[in-house]
């Protein structure tokens, strides 16, 4: 039952996780989705804490899910070595279908786990856990359309407060059936089924209390022991967690100080200093960091508007826009994530400069977009126009 | 109907499902592939239901038989009248799934990258996870202690 909505909610999240990097704009880790990319749709820009709430709940209900998954698989695994191994051709194929269902949980569970702690030799995340997903939720569907009469049917078998004052002594194991899911021969219970529910339920909640702080914030961070940012490099306005820090990324002094410009590319070309930045119009906004890893993070931000800058390259209707850091990297935005009222080329946080790990001397920051779109130390920005009314295409770059 | 029945064992219905199951999934693969990590996620896929079917399960099934043994082999004289077995369970249990929500971290296997993209120690997680476990065992141990107080005392 709790998995009959969790998975739904784990396989959405995931959907939209992977729209949120807008692979259409061609930031796209599965270039070959194919027809599983036929959701896909340029990433919005409000509210500012939306792919925060979406990973957060991904990756915290994901953990919250493992004790449910093992108790589940716990429950049925007497079946597993049935025998005759097939009675039909039916049959068969149920069973192959069963072996994408476990298999598929289990990987994607693991997958997950690897990709927080930065377990990478098996090859890439993405494709893996994405395309992995749809061959579980092809199994999923197919399941729980086959079994849910047989839910309902045990569900209805017996009620919940009955069972709840049910302890050890008044505990029977059901009555074998064809198909159904009891061992043949059960050993006598040494648990009552009050007690299982409420060790995973209690589970859950330990595993959610011990990860959420990374994501929720406020007392909960300080105990979120298991989250993949436990705790934060940094100082006063910049202690706050980080991604990658400077001195991994190859980032040294000698790129980011006094002679650092900005080049911002468009119809016509501009390079900027940091003065020349702070000198423009600022504005300042509470935005998130939200990493895929789950972990988040709101700071208050004061920068230029990228739509500012697009216009000071002559830019004049939005379109999408390149983003290039000193160490090579690089994502692309989209037209209203150039035109969003609050993206902008961040200079301060917390009203104190940026620290380097933070990406001084100048970061972008999108609203509601992945934390990879929230690039550090920008040495480039190649903005395009979009195509006016009965233009085939975008200009592109003046260059 | 009645020959497809027969001879395929269940429903047509339930084999449209199955076919339109094996066709995406199948579907799937070829998406893998196209990105060159085929063998790999196959890999993946297969050592995933090993290591929870073959291994997992059989190993933490085999300490529970074990635990169970050792608490029937007590004699009934000395046999507590609060059995004792889910209050290994429990706190077993518990830590046991943070050891799983967190293992490359706990086991430190990207000790030094970890450090140099988050700028803190991945050590941490071990101590974490090793105060936790403590925790959890005593505070079960605590509780075993209170119901055997109670339990004697109603006896009296």
């Amino acid at each position: 039952m709790v998995l009959l909505v969790g998975i739904p909610i784990e396989f959405i999240t995931g959907l939209l996780s992977y729209a949120a990097y807008d692979p259409k704009a061609g930031n796209d880790p599965n270039p070959a989705h194919g027809i599983f990319g036929f959701y896909l749709f340029d990433w919005f820009t409000e509210p500012s804490w939306a792919y925060r709430l979406i990973q957060g709940v991904h990756v915290i209900l994901g953990f919250a899910l493992v004790p449910v998954v093992l108790a589940k698989l716990w429950s049925v695994i007497p079946r597993l070595f049935e025998w005759p191994l097939w009675r039909s051709i039916a049959h068969l194929l149920e069973r192959v279908t069963l072996i994408m269902l476990v298999g598929g949980v289990v990987f994607e569970m693991l997958s997950g786990i690897f990709n927080i702690g930065y377990v990478y030799g098996y090859g890439s995340f993405y494709p893996g856990h994405f395309y992995g997903a749809w061959i579980f939720m092809a199994a999923f569907v197919v399941h729980v359309s086959l079994k849910l009469p047989k839910m309902v049917e045990s569900l209805r078998s017996r009620r919940l407060r009955t069972e709840l004052r049910t302890g050890l002594a008044g505990t029977q194991p059901e009555p074998y059936s064809e198909g159904g899911l009891v061992a043949l021969s059960p050993a006598a219970p040494t648990i009552s089924r009050r007690s299982v529910l409420a060790l995973v339920g209690g589970t859950s909640l330990v595993v959610v209390g011990l990860t959420a702080g990374q994501t929720v914030g406020g007392a909960l961070r300080r105990v979120a022991w298991f989250g993949n940012r436990y705790a934060s490099p940094g100082v006063g306005p910049n202690h706050f967690p980080v991604n990658h820090t400077a001195e991994e990324a190859g980032i040294g002094p000698d790129q980011t100080g006094s002679s650092w410009t900005l080049e911002v590319v468009g119809p016509s070309t501009v390079t900027l200093t940091r003065d020349q930045l702070l000198a423009m119009p600022q504005i300042t906004a509470d935005l998130p960091i939200a990493c895929t890893e789950g972990w988040s993070t709101t700071q208050r931000w004061t920068g230029v508007r990228l739509s500012d800058l697009a216009h000071k390259a002559g830019v004049a209707e939005f379109g999408p826009a390149t983003l290039e850091a000193l160490d090579g990297s690089g994502v692309i935005l989209t037209g209203s994530q150039v035109r969003a009222g609050e993206s902008m080329l961040a200079l301060k946080v917390n009203g104190a400069d940026l620290s380097l790990d933070h990406g001084y001397p100048a970061r972008v920051m999108i609203p509601a977009a992945p934390g990879n779109h929230n690039k550090k130390w920008m040495n480039r920005i190649v903005f395009q126009s979009a195509p006016g009314p009965g233009q085939a295409s975008a200009p592109g770059a003046a260059s | 109907m009645k020959w497809i029945q027969k001879r395929y064992g269940a429903h047509p219905v339930h084999l449209l499902l199955m076919l339109a199951c094996l066709a995406i999934a199948a579907y799937a693969l070829t998406r893998i592939r196209d990105q060159g990590e085929l063998a790999v996620t196959v890999v993946i896929f297969a050592a995933a239901l090993v290591l929870h079917d073959l291994v997992g399960w059989p190993i933490y099934t085999w300490l529970d038989q074990l635990a169970q043994r050792i608490s029937l082999r007590q004699p009934d004289r000395r046999r507590p009248q609060v059995p004792w077995i889910n209050h290994l369970r429990a706190p077993a249990f518990i830590s046991g799934v943070l050891l799983i929500i967190a293992f490359p971290l706990i086991a430190q296997l990207k000790h030094s990258y970890y450090a140099a993209v988050s700028g803190v120690s991945e050590t941490a997680y071990l101590t974490h996870w090793l105060l936790v476990t403590a925790f959890l065992f005593i505070v079960s141990a605590a509780i075993y202690l209170v119901r055997v107080a109670v339990a004697r005392r109603d006896r009296s």
